[in-house]
């Protein structure tokens, strides 16, 4: 254990004190005392950029050592950006939370409780190598968001959100788990750096595809990537700074991080590059034109962080391209993937600031909806220019870094559409258009959210509450935030050499230790840039016609591919169906459930027996048949067929009782006098105890019905007889060993002391069976005993389904 | 061999009988008829088991006689008791 693993943690061990606080929270608000835990985590990260810029530091505690299951902690570049985002956002989303959630109307305790265990668990994601460690976090950070997303329990629309991210994203877990297993079984290893170190001798495995799906499943649930993305915009009935955090900065980019993580195993791979760019650059086009048809300003940033989620996984799944080319250096793929680590932390930047504006809005005017909305800009500056500067940067333009990563989005598109590989030059040309429209889509919603806001007319009419500026401490959290995104925007280069560069190594683990990117405002005219400003015209133009072409949108395409729909229906009708199978299944009636067990007896024994053509019947060793056997085999024939057939139950009972007699003589003739006594006595106890019970039946011709010849019952039964008939048969061959009789026979009387090797056998040999069977009659007359007497009701329920 | 031959037409003889009696037991108008027909089964039994155990040349089977010729007797009065009374056990004694 390190000083590592303590980090990791802490969090978690924070979440278990806070309930211990309530003394001194009923004066404080908890997330005073909760503040400290992200920041403290966020300077202790911030002394690894040295460490990372030179190398990779790993620390292990073992945990399960004999499973290979140990909680083996690795920073390298890429792990270090995702944790000082969880920690640096983690400190900012807690101080807001402090002004946002009220301290006497919210349970704080749980709020702060709930956090604390996301975040350890996204540090846990983020730093872990080991695979089932790295699962364990994983779903930590589903249930915590889960209950970070049903945090108003009390709302429908909160348990409805809470519960469709839960089943996505663990639907999603448990496929990103088999491919894990997948990966240990090619393997025989856990940690991720030892099998991408052996990552060439898996590629020919033919489970190497399987593992690559299931683990893509798993990142493409979490990131909310298309046909999955269903449940983010449910998940902001969240509190505002939950969807800052989870939905927009950290728990979406778990899969981004996963995709990102496994690029060197997977990337060989063409299936790979077409599954990630293609899901990427649909979820990128299906979330930003969305994102125009909603109303809800939520509803619109969880619209759009689906599509700039896409277009992160778009760019990692152009840069696995990188990995054909000998020298990574010289290749142009490898920007892609500095593009998408670039506009990861772009992205966690401005969109975390745009949730915060968005809960100031709705928490100084009681309303997010942008109809109601407008004419904020006068009466909320400072939040205003938060705004401007979030949307512009989303919406790609200068000089905010939005505007750089999207240029270099723009031109790895380009260069994908040049590329000689996977038949990349057939569909390839697809990307900068689907990329291009989504950037003029991207540009129409940033603009909606910020002139529909901020511009036009005050409505106060139409406002719950009467607006007027945030306090700062809301908007103190937002500003660091958009100081971020002005102040890249004006010095690119600022965090690449420390930060991004370590990211792109980690990602493509053979780049050369002199690898270097220059990000620049201005480079020149290039395609990117003429793609940028064709952006704005057409943007600009779609912008104003908005309300002319936002209903053809929502009728011609949103409504016939509604995935939320069909999650629902699914939802719908998998309860349905199982209830119905249910209640055909589960009749009630005990004859049913018999005929299910006799049914699958006579199809499993039946069916073993053909499979194996087990039908050969050794005729040798059979004894020879008397006349006596003949004549009690015809007895008990009659007697059967009278009980089948009887229309009485005494007729019925003074048949079984002689049919008992016969098989007693039986015994006689097979020479086991011992069991024609026993049998003799319990056939007539048990003759004797149903004519007690028929005392208190009903008469038998008033349930009786006719039996059918050809009915499911006949049929069944029929089977059966003739399957335990023919295994009798074949099993009686005892040609294969010799009976163990015969040292019975001899040692009865020399080692026992008894002539009566049967009872010598149930006493001393095997008197373990007695004693039990013993117990068992014990227990059964108790039993009867309590039935009788105990009677805790007057009137027992007669039907077990009550 | 003699008496082999005149167990085998004793065995075969009882048999017959048994075969009438699960007639009766069968078809009997009354309960009371197959009660009685049970009963002589029983009887047969004994017949059977003792005819049986000289064929066998063994003296194991007498307790089996014994007890047939019990049971039957304990059977025929409990069915008895039952077409009279309607129950086996009473649960008073009625003087």
């Amino acid at each position: 254990m390190s000083l590592l693993h303590i980090v990791i943690l802490l969090p978690f061990l924070v979440a278990l004190l806070i309930p211990l606080t309530s003394r001194w929270t009923k004066k404080i608000h908890t997330g005073w005392l909760v503040l400290p835990v992200p920041i403290v985590l966020f300077i202790y990260f911030l002394t690894y950029i040295p460490k990372t810029m030179a190398g990779v530091s790993k620390e292990t505690w073992a945990w399960i050592p004999s499973f290979q299951i140990n909680f083996t902690v690795v920073v390298d570049g890429l792990s270090l950006l995702f944790a000082l985002l969880i920690t640096g956002i983690g400190a900012l989303v807690t101080f807001y939370s402090i002004f946002y959630l009220e301290k006497n109307k919210e349970r704080l305790n749980n709020f702060y409780a709930f956090l604390m265990i996301f975040m350890t668990a996204m540090l846990g994601v983020v730093l872990s190598d080991n695979l089932i460690v790295l699962y364990l976090f994983w779903e930590l950070t589903s249930i915590s968001s889960f209950l970070l997303i049903g945090y108003w329990y009390h709302r429908e629309r909160s348990r409805y959100g809470a519960r469709k991210s839960m089943m996505v994203t663990v639907f999603g877990g448990l496929m990103m788990l088999g491919g894990f297993i997948i990966l240990h079984i090619m393997t025989d290893s856990f940690s991720i750096r030892a099998i991408i170190a052996n990552g060439a001798a898996i590629v020919e495995n033919q489970l190497f595809v399987p593992a690559m799906i299931l683990i893509l499943l798993g990142a493409f649930t979490k990131s909310a990537q298309v046909p999955f993305h269903i449940w983010l915009p449910d998940a902001m009935e969240a509190p505002t700074p939950v969807s800052a955090y989870l939905h927009s900065a950290t728990m979406v980019k778990a899969g981004i991080y996963i995709v990102a993580r496994f690029t060197p195993l997977f990337a060989v791979s063409g299936v790979w590059f077409w599954t990630v760019s293609l899901v990427g650059a649909a979820t990128l086009l299906w979330g930003s034109v969305n994102a125009t048809k909603k109303t809800d300003l939520k509803a619109i940033l969880a619209y759009s962080t689906i599509s700039q989620l896409g277009l992160i996984m778009t760019l990692l799944g152009v840069g696995a391209a990188s990995l054909h080319f000998d020298n990574l250096n010289d290749t142009i793929y490898v920007a892609a993937i500095f593009a998408a680590v670039f506009h990861l932390f772009n992205h966690a930047t401005f969109k975390g600031s745009l949730f915060m504006v968005v809960g100031i809005i709705d928490h100084e005017t009681g309303t997010r909806d942008i109809r109601r909305l407008g004419g904020l800009m006068r009466i909320m500056p400072i939040t205003a220019t938060i705004a401007f500067i979030g949307t512009f940067a989303m919406a790609g333009l200068p000089p905010f870094n939005g505007f750089l990563s999207k240029e270099m989005f723009f031109e790895s598109m380009i260069d994908v559409s040049h590329l000689n590989l996977f038949h990349a030059e057939t569909w390839g040309v697809l990307l900068p258009v689907v990329a291009w429209i989504s950037g003029v889509f991207t540009f129409v919603y940033s603009m909606m959210i910020f002139f529909k806001t901020f511009s036009g007319k005050l409505k106060p009419y139409l406002l719950p509450k009467k607006p007027h500026e945030a306090p700062i401490g809301l908007l103190l959290p937002p500003i660091i935030l958009a100081a971020f995104v002005v102040l890249i925007g004006i010095m690119p280069n600022m965090i690449n050499k420390s930060l991004l560069v370590p990211a792109v190594k980690s990602i493509l683990p053979k780049l050369a230790n002199d690898f270097s990117i220059h990000v620049s405002m201005w480079h020149g005219i290039t395609p990117a840039l003429l793609m940028t400003i064709g952006v704005i015209i057409v943007g600009l133009l779609l912008y104003k016609t908005h309300k002319y072409w936002k209903s053809w949108i929502v009728t011609h395409i949103t409504q016939k591919l509604q995935l939320e729909k069909a999650y629902d229906y699914s939802i719908f009708y998998l309860e349905q169906g199982s209830y119905r199978t249910t209640m055909w299944i589960m009749t009630g009636w005990l004859r049913t459930y018999l005929n299910y067990i006799l049914g699958a007896f006579i199809i499993l024994t039946m069916g073993t027996m053909i499979a194996a053509s087990a039908f050969n019947f050794d005729l040798v060793t059979l004894t020879s048949v008397s006349a006596v056997d003949f004549v009690l085999a015809a007895v008990i024939l009659v007697t059967l067929i009278g009980i089948v057939f009887s229309k009485s139950r005494v007729t019925s009972i003074i048949l079984l009782g002689t049919l008992g007699y016969t098989i007693s003589i039986f015994f006689v003739i097979a020479r086991a006098p011992d069991l024609a006594l026993t049998q003799l006595v319990i056939e007539t106890i048990s003759v004797v105890l149903y004519l007690l019970a028929f005392y208190h039946l009903p008469q038998f011709s008033n349930i009786e019905e006719k039996p059918k010849l050809l009915s499911a019952k006949t049929l069944i039964s029929i089977g059966v007889g003739i399957t335990m008939t023919l295994l009798t048969l074949v099993a009686y061959d005892t040609s294969f060993y010799e009976s163990i009789s015969e040292y019975y026979i001899a040692n009865a009387y020399k080692e026992a002391a008894g002539k009566n090797i049967v009872n010598v056998i149930l006493v001393d040999f095997r008197g373990f069976d007695t004693l039990f069977e013993t117990a068992v009659l014990a227990i059964a007359s108790i039993g009867i005993f309590a039935m009788v007497k105990l009677r805790l009701t007057k009137r027992e329920d007669k039907d077990e389904n009550k | 061999m003699i008496l082999k031959v005149a167990l085998s037409i004793g065995l075969l003889l009882y048999a017959i009988s048994t075969f009438l009696y699960l007639y009766r037991i069968l078809k009997g108008p009354t309960t009371s008829d197959k009660v009685i027909a049970l009963d002589s089964t029983g009887m047969n039994l004994v017949a059977i088991v003792a005819l049986l155990s000289i064929l066998y040349d063994t003296d194991a089977y007498l307790d089996v006689i014994l007890l047939i010729a019990l049971l039957a007797f304990i059977g025929t009065v409990s069915f008895a008791k039952f077409v009279e009374k309607g129950k086996v056990i009473d649960r008073e004694r009625d003087n």
